[in-house]
């Protein structure tokens, strides 16, 4: 037997009983960085393939979004500090150890690029549209010649936002269930996954449309061999580990998890599009709905589920 | 280079709970919060029942994962190896309190990261922090590992001690007599 009990009665606002440092806003924040990562990083890919004619949602309109996307995760994330008024101390230093540090200096680059990389589709996704700033018009139009600097550009920063989105969770030893190098690949394929899904939600032309159908579903089925192998890594390491997997493998996530994320946002639009594939004719926008909303849920379960599995302290629950 | 450290009596402590008021006091730790705690542990089966006693607070780990993921380098570490947070560079991101295994920090009411400080600044006026001062048991130890001669070097080799989670990797440095 063994029992413990705090008997100063400790109770920390936020740490205890359960730790819930954080909220809404980091999980809203890794989902945006996700989608915006896939989005950039299809743009630039296909820019680069040269299809920028055959797939001009995910080259040219996709990218207008991605700075609001952003916009609204980086507002998620001010909202999450406590002492907002120090917010310009991220940018005074960086600090490699610290994901935070790093992400948010990836976010520094990574917005002002994709502002400007949509900047250079502008005349084409509103073609009526006239820069009346000549200074502005002519600085567009030197831009444009960089296109294929900035999509080299696009791709790197695309694939560190993605993993960074992970990183910052799995940084982290003292939340065994975050504790997994799974989180940054995971969190990478799912974040592309959702950028496709939007692609697929938004764009008319069926070749276009065929193509991200197909992307999505290689993308999911890597998701679930993931989630597969986090689980098995989870039960092959340390007790505070097998309990962490636990969690969702009869604990409180179980339902939630294996309902809405495994089974409606990877599972039910993996089918969905194989049957599309196959001829049965399925609105594409439901599996695409479905994989955005999967990828959010995910983000939430995960961001919650590590602050609950914790090393001390576990009687306090 | 001072490297302090605190030893922890668990036969003498009897979980009276004056360091965890003493440290109220002290640093005007905000109302419904702690930065020192006691946990009672019980072991075994009646009627061999073994129980310990302890005064548990940040750790001062030398291999910090809350100095290592804190963005700006408000958490740091300071003379003596003593960890602390700077308010003014504290930007609230919480990436220490979810880094820190033993759950020993929390974000004060003011927005800024709060937690134990072995009372640096008693430390450099020569005295002990103020929960080793208060103990009525004097279950206490604080003292400088570098130097051999302290009495903490000295207990630490004489008595059996452990510390919590030393598997989470942080290099603590509250060791606890048994
Ligand atoms: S106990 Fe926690 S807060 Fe204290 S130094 Fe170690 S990791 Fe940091
Ligand atoms: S909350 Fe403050 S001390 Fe903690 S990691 Fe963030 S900036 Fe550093």
């Amino acid at each position: 037997m063994q029992e413990l009990t705090i008997t100063s009665g400790r109770m920390n606002p936020g740490i205890d009983p359960v730790l819930h440092a954080w909220g809404w806003e980091i999980p809203v924040y890794l989902f945006l960085g996700g989608l915006a990562a896939g989005l950039l990083f299809f743009s630039a890919y296909f820019y680069l393939k040269g299809k920028e004619n055959t797939f001009v949602t995910a080259v040219k309109t996709a990218p207008m979004f991605v700075p609001v996307i952003l916009g609204i995760g980086l507002g998620a994330l001010f909202l999450d500090l406590s002492h907002k008024l120090y917010f310009w101390r991220l940018y005074t230093t960086i600090r490699l150890e610290s994901p935070m540090s790093w992400g948010a200096w990836t976010l520094m680059f990574i917005f002002p690029l994709s502002v400007l990389w949509s900047a250079t589709f502008l005349k084409d996704v509103f073609p009526s549209w006239e820069c009346k700033i000549p200074f502005v018009a002519r600085f567009i139009e030197w831009l444009k010649k960089k296109r294929t600097w900035m999509a080299y550009g696009l791709i790197l920063f695309s694939a560190v936002l993605g993993m960074y989105t992970g990183i910052l969770l799995s940084a982290f030893n003292a939340r065994p269930f975050w504790n997994t190098s799974i989180l940054g690949p995971l969190f990478l394929i799912s974040g592309f996954s959702t950028g496709a899904a939007f692609i697929l939600l938004m764009s008319k032309d069926e070749e276009e449309r065929k193509m991200f159908s197909r992307i999505d579903m290689v993308l999911i089925v890597i998701e679930l061999f993931l989630i597969v192998h986090l689980f098995m890594g989870f039960l092959a390491s340390t007790q505070v580990h097998v309990e962490a997997a636990q969690l969702f493998l009869g604990g409180p996530y179980t339902a939630v998890f294996w309902t809405f994320v495994a089974g409606l946002g990877l599972v039910v639009p993996l089918l969905a599009e194989f049957m599309e594939f196959r001829g049965v004719h399925i609105p594409v926008k439901i599996p695409a709905l479905l994989v955005l909303l999967g990828g959010l849920i995910l983000r939430f379960i995960v961001v919650d589920a590590g602050q609950s599995s914790r090393w001390l302290y576990k009687f306090m629950q | 280079m001072a490297r302090y450290a605190m030893a922890i009596d668990t036969k003498r402590c009897v979980g009276c709970s004056d360091c965890v008021a003493a440290c109220q006091t002290e640093n005007n730790v905000p109302i419904g919060f702690c930065r020192d705690w006691i946990v009672e542990e019980m072991h075994g089966q009646y009627p061999t029942l073994d129980l310990e006693i302890r005064s548990e607070r940040c750790n001062h780990c030398a291999d910090s994962p809350c100095v290592r993921s804190c963005p700006t380098g408000a958490s740091h570490y300071a003379d003596g190896g003593i960890v602390l947070v700077t308010p003014e560079e504290c930007i609230g991101c919480k990436a220490c309190i979810v880094s820190c295994p033993y759950d020993a920090r929390y974000v004060h009411p003011e927005g800024y990261v709060d937690k134990c400080t072995f009372c640096i600044h008693r430390v450099k006026e020569g005295k002990d922090p103020a929960c080793v001062s208060v103990c009525p048991t004097h279950a206490f130890i604080f003292g400088d590992l570098e130097d051999t001669n302290s009495e903490i070097s000295k207990v630490l080799r004489t008595r059996k001690n452990k510390t919590l989670i030393p598997e989470a990797g942080t290099e603590p440095h509250i060791f606890y007599l048994i």
